[in-house]
């Protein structure tokens, strides 16, 4: 599904991302983990394609295909979502137009036929309920006033319609209390599926209670320092960063 | 004297109504001692009125009885007067009135009406706010007004549309618009200003006159929609009484040049207006918006909202003035204009103006002038939209607050798709409206 190799990345003109290797397979679930500042976002940002983020050196593939030299659209087109800590508030947007002007993007790539209005906006309320938003959101601006809990949970709602291959999920968890977390948690796990994949970028093990990851990886100072299996996140838990960073 | 509307002005001294032949008079007089302005005038500083260097002639005075193809009006259910090129066009118009209303045009006026409309015209504005009013009189032949007894609720919107059809080069029509409200009266008006594809130069000079009685409400929408060759220098002047509401909207598409100027006097305690306007030039148009309130007396109230989305080389001027009178205590006034440049040629002037002479007041008022947000654009991309739709999206969005304020269901029906397609060069980045 992914393959990173060797890859640097710089944020002006500051090296972030130093020699990152990641191999993602099919169906399987990654967990990033790290201290604050080893560059677990700018990760996806560099991915996502994100003005300002600088690839320096290394490879990226998705679906054997060359990520790096793709305008970000069509990452997204090619089945890339990541899903954003901070997700932009739009005034003016609708919501719902939104969704709609993405999904078509999406499926004309796939070449599927274009959705009318009426099977869209019944998709749309569906993916609306399933994250416990109240349909009135789908009306208001993208985001626009939305609570943070809110917020990740409109981007589990795109992730929903848009159905990608891999998805990046940046700290999907924080600011959600227990409640919100279980909804976007059992989001992600229905979306489960043998042919995407997701890295969940987390600082804390808590969300890999709600979902079990294959693979646990240390980011710390621009590379993954460790990987091993979920264990590896309650070692963390338990250990705190510290002991890594020596090992980088 | 200005010598490029000297066809005009005889032509029209030809064929006017022997009862507007006074008003002709005094406009020919002082138009004769109007000196056009240049950028040295500080309310014509940043608009050149070069595109008036070359010669108009009169419409004339037969009108041609085209078909109007394809030019973009809304379908509103009430009354539509239609002029083209300065005529009135029976064959175009339903004149079906709602009981009450009256809808006369000067040209078919009784001789009681002519007495009224003679001794009302030029009442709403104040001395010297309106430079090419002068011109508006000495070329006035025909024009519409609109009576709303006292008591008298109609319910349906008014339609006057002004079309110019390029039938005939260089050609400059009058236009004018008198509306009485009486005492606790309410009408919705819309004016339409348009041109059709095929449309060649024009100048056409409107002026609206709107007269609110006590406890009146009207909400008038002006539509500029005239794109290409045309110079439109146009007016609204209120005068509001006690407690009446005026609710406008304004739109100005880009055309070579729009100059609009809109004074509000309010001259009765307890009236409160509140104008929502837009104005999109591309290409090289320019549109130029002067508005001004004149707080007179206490207690009144006034908001403004413009926004402006200025594309390739084009500019715009916003000058939002507001004056509140030493008398005017306990006025709330608030304006805000917000501009959008989409491309780094696009130049707006833009300056909210403040004369405040009363100390018991609400002012409020702020400016911005942006481009859009790289950010939003690439969150955009990343759910899949392309570049080229996300600028259509986002600019929509910048303007789609004031659309959504538009109350007359069947006109926001018309002004979405319009303003969204106005946008996108193709059809496909409009796809996402619902």
């Amino acid at each position: 599904m992914l393959k990173i190799d060797n890859l640097h990345a710089s944020v002006e003109n500051k090296a972030i991302l130093k020699g990152l290797d990641l191999a993602v397979g099919a169906g399987e679930v990654h967990a990033i983990m790290g201290p604050n500042g080893s560059g677990k976002s700018t990760l996806g940002h560099v991915l996502a394609g994100r003005p300002g983020y600088t690839v320096t050196a290394g490879s990226a593939q998705l679906l054997g295909q060359d990520l790096l030299t793709l305008d970000t659209e069509e990452r997204a087109h090619l089945g890339l979502f990541l899903a954003y800590q901070y997700p932009v508030e739009i005034p003016g947007v609708s919501n719902m137009e939104f969704l709609k002007a993405s999904v078509d993007a999406v499926r004309e790539h796939r070449n599927e036929p274009a959705l009318d209005s009426v099977s869209f906006m019944k998709q749309a309320r569906e993916a609306c309920k399933a994250v416990n938003l109240d349909q009135a959101f789908l009306k208001r601006g993208v985001n626009e006033g939305f609570s943070g809990g809110e917020k990740k949970r409109n981007e589990l709602m795109q992730m929903m319609l848009l159905a990608p291959k891999l998805c990046i999920m940046d700290e999907t968890d924080s600011g959600l209390d227990i409640d919100a977390l279980q909804v976007v948690a059992d989001g992600i796990n229905a979306m489960r599926s043998p042919d995407r994949s997701f890295i969940l970028v987390t600082h804390y093990q808590r969300l890999l209670n709600f979902i079990k990851p294959d693979r646990v990886h240390v980011l710390s100072g621009g590379r993954i320092v460790k990987s091993g299996d979920h264990s590896l996140a309650l070692e963390l838990e338990e250990r705190g960063y510290a002991w890594l960073e020596d090992v980088a | 004297m200005n010598d490029f509307m000297q066809q005009a002005l005889a032509a029209a001294a030809r064929s006017a109504p022997p009862w507007l032949e006074p008003l002709q008079a005094r406009g020919r007089e002082a138009w004769s001692k109007t000196s056009l302005p240049t950028r040295k005038t500080e309310a014509w500083k940043y608009t050149s009125l070069q595109a008036l260097q070359k010669t108009f002639s009169a419409a004339p005075t037969q009108s041609a009885g085209s078909p109007l193809g394809d030019v973009p009006l809304p379908e509103l259910s009430g009354p539509t007067l239609v002029f083209t090129d300065g005529h009135y066009r029976a064959d175009l118009s339903t004149t079906e009135l709602p009981a009450g209303l009256r809808l006369v045009r000067f040209a078919d006026a009784t001789s009681d009406q002519a007495e009224r409309i003679a001794a009302a015209l030029g009442s709403a504005i104040l001395p010297g706010r309106h430079v090419f009013a002068p011109l508006n009189d000495a070329t006035l032949t025909d024009g519409v007004f609109m009576d709303v007894p006292a008591n008298t609720r109609i319910e349906t919107p008014v339609h006057i549309a002004w079309l110019t059809t390029g039938q005939h080069e260089s050609i400059s029509v009058t236009q004018r618009l008198l509306v009485c409200l009486g005492e606790n009266s309410g009408a919705t008006l819309v004016e339409s200003f348009a041109n059709t594809a095929t449309g060649g130069t024009a100048f056409t000079n409107g002026l609206t006159e709107l007269l609110i009685g006590r406890g009146a409400q009207l909400n008038h929408y002006r539509l500029h929609l005239e794109q290409g060759d045309v110079v439109h220098i146009g007016g609204v002047h209120a005068r509001q009484e006690a407690d009446s509401v005026l609710n406008g909207f304004h739109l100005a598409l880009g055309s070579a040049l729009k100059r609009i100027d809109l004074v509000v006097n309010q001259q009765g305690p307890g009236a409160h207006c509140a104008v929502d306007g837009l104005y999109l030039p591309r290409g090289t148009e320019t549109v130029d918006y002067h508005t001004c309130i004149e707080h007179a007396v206490p207690h009144c109230t006034s908001r403004e909202r413009f926004r402006g989305i200025i594309a390739d080389e084009a500019s715009a001027v916003f000058n939002g003035r507001i004056h509140i009178h030493p008398q005017a205590q306990k006025t709330r006034a608030e304006l805000s204009n917000k501009n959008l440049l989409t491309s780094n040629k696009a130049e707006i002037n833009t300056k909210p103006e403040l004369e405040i002479y009363a100390d018991d007041v609400q002012c409020a008022h702020g400016a911005t002038v942006a481009q859009l947000d790289p950010l939003t654009l690439h969150y955009l991309r990343t759910r899949g939209v392309p570049r080229d739709e996300a600028e259509v999206m986002l600019s929509y969005g910048f303007i789609n607050e004031l659309v959504e304020a538009v109350e007359q269901a069947e006109l926001q029906a018309f002004l979405k798709p319009l303003l969204a397609h106005r946008f996108a060069r193709d059809s496909r980045l409009t796809r996402h409206i619902l």
